[in-house]
Formats: C-alpha cells, structure tokens, sequence
C-alpha cells in the first residue's frame, strides 16, 4: 500500500489524538495495516456515524483475530449501504439474511466454525437498534442465554433510519421521528418508554457488555480488542449518531456523539459477568441542552414558545443516569 | 434387520447417519420426539462432531440453520404447524440464498382454532417458499426421504423439506428397515458447499439486490426447482441401488393401466386409498391411485402422463386454499389443462379427522354415481348438521360470539361419548 499521509489533530476534549500516541497505541484506523474490512464506495450518507462505528468496529476485530473473522449483518442501513448488487464494500467473508435474525444466524455460523474444528475464526454480529432491541430481541436473547461464542454489535442511532426514520424501542423521549412527530400536546417520543439494552445485556451474565461512542474510537477499539479477548456471548452497543435522522450537520456526527456522552444521556461503560467493571467519567459536563439544540429532532423544544419543560425533563433524565452509574467524578455532580 | 420403531426415533436415526454438523431445533407437537432423540444421540456421542442448539423459536432455528449453512456445515432442524409459519420469513431466505437445509416436519394443523392433530395446512401454506418438498407416505419412506433429501439438497444447493405426517406416522411403531452407517456414508458424498463463509476466500452472501438483476436470481431458483425434477428421480433410482428398496421418486402411481377414476393424495393417506383401489378393483371397478411424493417441484408433466388417461380424477388431500378451493386439486387441473378428465376437489382429514378405507370407499361411490359436484369443493365428512346449527345461531344477535367454542359446546363432550347432549 502506498504511504498515505495521516492527518493528526487534537480535539481538545481531552481525547488523545494519534500523534501524542506511541506508535503500538495509536488506533488500527492510524495503521496503514488496517484491513479496511468496510472499504470506500459505498453509499452511506455523508457523516453517518454507523459507517464510522462499523469500520473502526471491524477493522479492531479483524486486527484482534488476525484477520480470522466473520461477520453476520441484520438488514438496515449499514447492510443497504454497502452492498447495492453486484457491488460490495465488505473485504471480509460477510453473510446478510434477515432483519430479525441476525443473532441467529451468527450463533449458527459460530456453531457451524466449532463443528468443523475451525472456532479459531470469531463470528461477529451487526445490526442496528431497529435489528437490535425491537425485531431481532428475542434472537440476541437467545444468543446471549446460550453464551454462543459471539460478538453482537449494535450500532444504536435511535430510530428506524433505512425506512425513513421512524421510532424504534432506542429513541429517547420527546425526539420527532416520521412516526412520532411534534404534534399535539406531548411532541416527539413519549416519556416513560424505550429500553436500554446494554443493562438486559448484563442481566444475562454474559462475559462482556459495553457501550461506546464514535466520538472516542480509541475506547471504542479498546472495547473491541476486550470483547475478542473473551469466549461467549459479548455485547457492544455504539451510540452512532445520524445526520439524516436528526437532522443534524454531517460535520457534526462526532461532535454530537461527544455531547451526548457528556451531558449524561448516554453512558459509556464495561461489565464482566453482570457486574459494572468501568464507566468513562464525564470530563466536562454540558447541560443536555447543548445535545439537543443542533439536532432538528428536538427543534420543538426550542422554538418560541419552546418547551422548557421538556427540556427540564431530559436534563433530570441525564442527571438520573450521571446518578446511577456515577458519571461523574467525586464533589463534581 | 427391520427394527419395530416409533417413527420418530426412525427419522432422529436415519438423521443421525446422515452425520448433520448443526441441529438447531424449538420444540413443537408432534415433532418433539424427533428433537429429543436427535439431542440425545449428540449428548451421547453417537452423533459425534454435531452441534445442538437449542433455540428461542422456530424463526432461531431456521436463521441459525441458515448461518450454518452459509458456513459450510451440514445444517438440519425440524417443526410443525405454527412453527413452521413462524419459520416462514426464513425459509424464503434459505431458499432464496440457495441453502441446502433439511428439514423435517411433522405436518399438523394450523389455528385458530389451536389444534395439534395432523394434516397438511402448514407445509401446503409454505408450497411456494421456494423449498422443494417430500411427502412420506409411510415410516420406512420418511426415514429413506432423509438421506435423499441430504443427497438432493447438497447437489442442488436447495433446501428440502420431508413432509411427514404428525402422530400418524410421527408417533406410530412400524417395522422400518433401518440403514447403517456404512450404507449411507456411501450414498451421501461430504457436503461441499457452493458458497461459504471463508476469511481465506471472502464473499458478499445475501447483497441487496434492485429492478437490474432480482428476476434473474428468482429465475434462477425456479430453474434449480425444474433441474430437482430430474435430480429427485435420479437420487430415488441412486438410493434404490444402494439400499435395494424403491423410495422416494417423483409420483408413486398405483393399478393405473387402465383406470377411469383415480384418487390423487399425498402422505400416510395414500397407504388407505391403495386398500380401498383393492376392493374397488375386486368389484371390478377400474380405479387407480397416484400418491404425490414430490409436490414442489411441481411434477406437471409427469402428473399429466399418469392422470391422461383417466376420466375422473379425484383430489384428495388434507389442506386447502380458503375462499378458492383445493391446492393439490388447482396444481393438478393445471397439469390436465385441455384434457377431458374430471377433477374433484376433496378436502378430507382436517385437523387429525380420521381418512378411513369406508369414508373413500363412499367417496368414490359418490364420484362413480355422479353425486360430487365437481364445480364445487367438496368437504368430505363435514357435519352439516353442526354447520347448519352455527350458522343459524350466528344470524341472531349482534355478537353471536366465537364459532369454535359454540360448536364444541354442541357437540358434547366428545371423550364421554355424550353429543348433543350439552344445552346449546
């Protein structure tokens, strides 16, 4: 391959870029080695966050397994993005069947590897929170209860976005979705709904779960790296924001991603066997209003008269999740 | 040496030799018995290098079966009834990706109302998923269909299911000539798979596909259902010479020369009407039987070469299309098209309703006496009365209430033998 000059930064939030970095710590993405298992050419919009969470995804897998790895896709964006017939972005053995049986059909590919005495190569299984928590549930339950030796990842950008952004069991309260917009006295999502998986996850006593953002892609890889050190059923849930879905800028994806792990709204964190092993502190907290503003999903809150209330309500939402898993740092919150 | 065997240990034996790599399979009646013996045989190592997994539903063990597969290990699972239907979005994604799964179902009745006796609704509902599909007509039959569906499967890269009727054969101890091992390592090559899930040779399995190519990947899978028109024969002819029985093939045609009237069925009903074709024949009636083995494919030439000749062909069969009428009927009408034979749609065994010898000999009574309207489709042994009783009480009141239970409660309870007996 020829060289290809990197472009280094620092982003100021106390995310160490690949220059500060010895070599060996830098991210598999900074490595001319990297597999580019979800190559350039395909279709997904510009800034998707799935795209960016998949390819940094795979490519630690692939670096984590030698390259022995195959991966099972649940139907979405991420799987109609990268294969318009007869091309295809996958440089890994990839298999696409249904939307609801992704789990499924990775504990068969996985049974299939440890019967024919090839389980050195890992199976890894891709969907989005669609695929995820609402339709494939049941399957990746399944899977989980198993223990089957598999690495399901959910790339959770809160709604139904391949079928024209609509809400699914992941979007949070009071975000406009196709199906859930601002009308009536209650806009957006309803409050008091909506799951998140990373903790049913836990309750299944699997190995490992952990959530991750595409704003840190080194936590992200580490996580990666962490589930392949395990055998059974691991979890990882990717909060991947979407441009389209949002209505946010596509410059914006990791920005977004960022706050949202800051405000509080989503916490990233790792448990072993049921129990909580890590959570990533909150380095610099914004109020969840800073989240919200630049996404038009949540434009009715703001507008004149706006929705403080709502907007109060979110805030207590974050502050309840900052509480519970101790975001942040002592004689801080 | 013929062993005295329930049929579904049969069939979890004859599973076994064909040496399956991935079983994923949820419990459902009456194919339970089979799974159970399949996990105990891999608990025990009698099938070695196999991979059980016991899956959260039906819709599981297809997809799972379907990820085995792609991986290049010999998948095998099997259903019934509501598990199959539950299994129908994957089952067009096995076929559709060229898969070659085998599967055995227990054929059962599909609710409401909630039913687990047998008959044909489930495996007919899926006729079109792209699957082809075997019909045992006796114990012996369904543990042969196994190892020809392997064989047929993996040279085809098609998924087979062997249809088999529940608790009629499924729960039946018949003497059934079991293979050995030896037998069937011969007769089964190793499964090389047309496509696999390799990290030294990387492929694209199951890519979206646009207006530019999906009619030509379906003709395709409709071109390897025409091409299992011949495959089917050829591996019962392979199979007869190995095991020296006859098994399988395409259509099983009985005392056909010269017959007028012939009853057309699929399953352990073919074994009653060849009886009744005995009698009819001792009377000196010239009546025939054809027993569809293969009914997808669908066998149209074949069909219209056996049934050609005959005058009056009746359809018996054990499911049918609400609101149109037969299948099996429609498919056959279809392979008789400019023809001058009769054909009568008979729908007959709903729901675990015995077929008896006496019940088709009074059929057959009726076609030969002009009695069968053939326009019409006929439900053989439907208690009009009952019907009649329903469908009186449902035309007072506004909310007449559910039918099932109504017609249950008119008919007594029914293990006491007191019918009609109940207040209505």
């Amino acid at each position: 391959m020829a060289f290809q000059q990197l472009k280094l930064y620092q982003t100021g939030t106390f995310v160490a870029g690949n220059r500060l970095l010895d070599p060996e710590q830098r991210t598999v993405q900074a490595r001319t080695g990297r597999s580019n298992s979800l190559t350039s050419g395909h279709r997904a919009c510009r800034g998707c966050g799935e795209a960016l969470g998949a390819r940094y995804v795979l490519d630690a897998a692939m670096r984590a397994t030698d390259g022995q790895l195959v991966a099972v896709n649940s139907t979405g964006c991420l799987e109609v993005f990268s294969t318009p017939y007869p091309e295809s972005s996958w440089q890994l053995p990839w298999l696409h069947s249904l939307f609801g049986n992704g789990p499924a059909v990775a504990s068969g590919v996985a049974a299939a590897l440890r019967a024919q005495g090839r389980d050195h190569i890992r199976v890894i299984g891709q969907a989005g929170d669609g695929g995820t928590v609402d339709i494939g549930f049941g399957a990746l339950s399944g899977m989980f209860e198993r223990n089957d030796d598999v690495l399901f990842v959910c790339y959770d950008n809160e709604g139904y976005m391949n079928t024209g952004v609509q809400r699914s069991g992941a979007t949070p309260p009071a975000a406009r979705t196709a199906n859930t917009k601002a009308l009536g006295p209650e806009p957006g999502n309803a409050f008091g709904q909506g799951k998140f998986v990373p903790l049913i996850a836990m309750a299944h006593e699997i190995p490992y779960v952990a959530t991750a953002t595409v704003a840190d892609l080194h936590d992200l890889e580490h996580k990666v790296e962490t589930a392949m050190r395990f055998r059974g059923a691991r979890y990882l849930h990717v909060f991947v924001p979407c441009p389209l879905g949002w209505g946010a800028a596509s410059e914006d994806t990791v920005k977004l991603a960022r706050l949202a792990k800051e405000s509080g709204l989503f916490p990233v964190l790792e448990a072993e066997h049921g129990e909580l092993t890590d959570v990533s502190p909150i380095r610099r907290q914004v109020p969840v209003e800073e989240y919200l503003r630049p996404q038009k999903r949540y434009a009715h809150l703001f507008g004149d008269p706006g929705r403080p209330d709502v907007v109060a309500r979110l805030q207590a939402r974050a502050d309840r999740t900052i509480a519970r898993f101790g975001l942040l740092p002592e004689g801080e919150d | 040496m013929p062993s005295q065997i329930e049929g579904s240990q049969a069939v979890a034996r004859a599973v076994t030799l064909c040496r399956p790599q991935v079983i994923a399979a949820y419990p459902i009646s009456p194919q339970t018995h089979i799974v159970e013996s399949l996990s105990d045989r891999v608990r025990t190592g009698e099938l070695a290098g196999c991979e059980y997994l016991m899956v959260e539903s039906e819709f599981g063990a297809m997809s799972a079966c379907i990820g085995a597969s792609a991986a290049g290990a010999r998948s095998y699972t099997a259903t019934s009834s509501q598990g199959l239907l539950f299994m129908a979005e994957a089952l067009f994604n096995a076929s559709g990706l060229g898969l070659p799964v085998v599967m055995t179902v227990a054929n059962r009745a599909i609710g409401a109302p909630i039913n687990i006796w047998n008959d044909h609704s489930d495996s007919m509902a899926m006729r079109d998923s792209g699957w082809v599909q075997l019909y045992a007509e006796s114990n012996q039959e369904a543990v042969d269909l196994h190892a020809q569906a392997f064989r047929l499967a993996e040279t085809l890269s098609v998924p087979v299911m062997v249809c088999m009727d529940g608790f009629v054969l499924t729960h039946a101890f018949e003497q059934v000539e079991l293979p050995s091992q030896e037998q069937v390592d011969d007769f089964l090559c190793p499964f090389v798979p047309q496509q696999a899930l390799d990290p030294d040779d990387p492929v694209t399995i199951g890519a979206m596909v646009g207006p530019e190519a999906f009619a030509e990947v379906k003709y395709l899978m409709h071109a390897k259902q025409v091409a299992a028109l011949d495959e089917v024969p050829r591996v019962a002819h392979a199979f007869r010479e190995s095991f020296g029985r006859p098994s399988g093939g395409l259509l099983k045609p009985y005392r056909l020369e010269d017959a007028d009237t012939v009853v057309v069925t699929l399953g352990s009903t073919l074994g009653t009407v060849e009886e009744v074709v005995d009698g009819l024949r001792d009377d000196g009636l010239r009546v025939g039987a054809l027993g569809i083995t293969c009914f997808r494919p669908w066998p149209l030439t074949e069909v219209r070469e056996a049934l050609g000749r005959a005058a009056r062909v009746v359809v018996v069969e054990r499911a049918f299309a609400v609101g149109a009428g037969g299948i099996v009927g429609q498919n056959t009408r279809d392979a008789l098209r400019g023809l001058p034979a009769q054909v009568y749609d008979v729908v007959a065994g709903l729901g675990g309703r015995p077929i008896t010898r006496a019940g088709v000999r009074s059929l057959v009574d009726d076609v030969l006496g002009d009695r069968l309207d053939p326009t019409r489709l006929h439900f053989h042994d439907l208690d009009h009365a009952l019907v009649q009783r329903e469908l009186e009480r449902s035309r007072h009141g506004a909310r007449p209430g559910p039918h099932a239970e109504h017609m249950l409660r008119a008919l007594g309870t029914v293990a006491s033998g007191v019918h009609d007996g109940a207040p209505g």
